[in-house]
């Protein structure tokens, strides 16, 4: 699979959470011009096989998810492309939640609520490790 | 058992949310203990199950018309039963994940349970809530927090 890190102009974003209100709103407010949204996910289990799918570049994750949770989550889809940028989108606001999801392969956590310039800032520092 | 002080930690969360998400304040009313195991419920409510260090509920509950006026502030324009019924699930999960940068990772939350239209279904496992009243524009909810 490629890199993230690529130089194509276009990254896939696959949007991963189990409120419908949530993944609406972040494909609405995301402003990044290159970024594409392949594809939205209501648990875990549905996202792995997306990824597996539509090989998205950028994935924004829930936590609290029926099925598999957005740790393990997180945790496989690194297993299936170590490259994918992963921004962590969770109400989970302890510190040891938000370390646990970078120990497991995150590249950065937004703690909800946000406003849409916290969520496109938090996509852009993201995509600046790209 | 639940004290009273930590109450702030929920107050504080509602009032976040209300701010960030609709970018339009909502006032908290003075919180009232309930021990007749009745704190009540509007139309639509999110319950969320704690375990770990803590046990019991936490839940939102609001009308239709809040929860309808809340939607569109967060330019949704798809105001369906089913959205309603996942933006109160959204709000109950989102105040009491925030629960946890003061009460840390061993308070352990659920996904929501959503329970509409019938009220009788709202009960509390224990008969002693603390209840935080909520003023949005012209609307009025409720979070009951239920901890042993």
């Amino acid at each position: 699979m490629d890199s993230a890190a690529g130089s194509r102009a276009t990254l896939k974003l696959m949007i991963v959470d189990d409120s419908n209100i949530i993944r609406r709103r972040i494909e609405r407010s995301q402003q990044i011009a290159r970024l594409e949204v392949v594809g939205a996910a209501s648990n875990g289990r549905a996202a792995v096989e997306m990824f597996r799918r539509t090989q998205p570049d950028v994935v924004t994750m829930d936590l609290t998810m029926p099925e598999m949770d957005g740790i393990q989550c997180v945790e496989e889809l690194v297993a299936i492309n170590s490259n994918v940028l992963i921004l962590v989108v969770s109400a989970l606001a302890d510190k040891a939640t938000a370390v646990e999801a970078i120990e497991k392969g995150a590249n950065g956590f937004l703690c909800k609520p946000f406003t849409d310039r916290q969520l496109n800032d938090a996509l852009e520092e993201l995509l600046s490790e790209a | 058992m639940f004290k009273e002080a930590e109450i702030r930690t929920f107050i504080e969360g509602t009032t976040n949310y209300f701010e960030t998400s609709a970018q339009q304040s909502a006032t908290v009313g003075s919180p009232y203990l309930v021990t007749d195991g009745k704190p009540g419920a509007y139309e639509y409510t999110g319950v969320i199950g704690i375990t770990g260090a803590r046990r019991g509920i936490v839940y939102f509950t609001a009308p239709r018309g809040m929860l309808t006026v809340l939607l569109m502030r967060m330019q949704e324009t798809d105001t369906s039963d089913e959205n309603i019924k996942d933006l109160v699930g959204e709000v109950a999960n989102t105040i009491s994940g925030n629960a946890r940068r003061d009460f840390g990772k061993n308070f352990v939350i659920s996904v929501p349970i959503v329970i509409a239209h019938d009220l009788e279904k709202v009960t509390t496992p224990h008969a002693r809530s603390f209840v935080i009243p909520i003023n949005w524009r012209t609307h009025s909810a409720k979070l009951v927090v239920c901890l042993e």
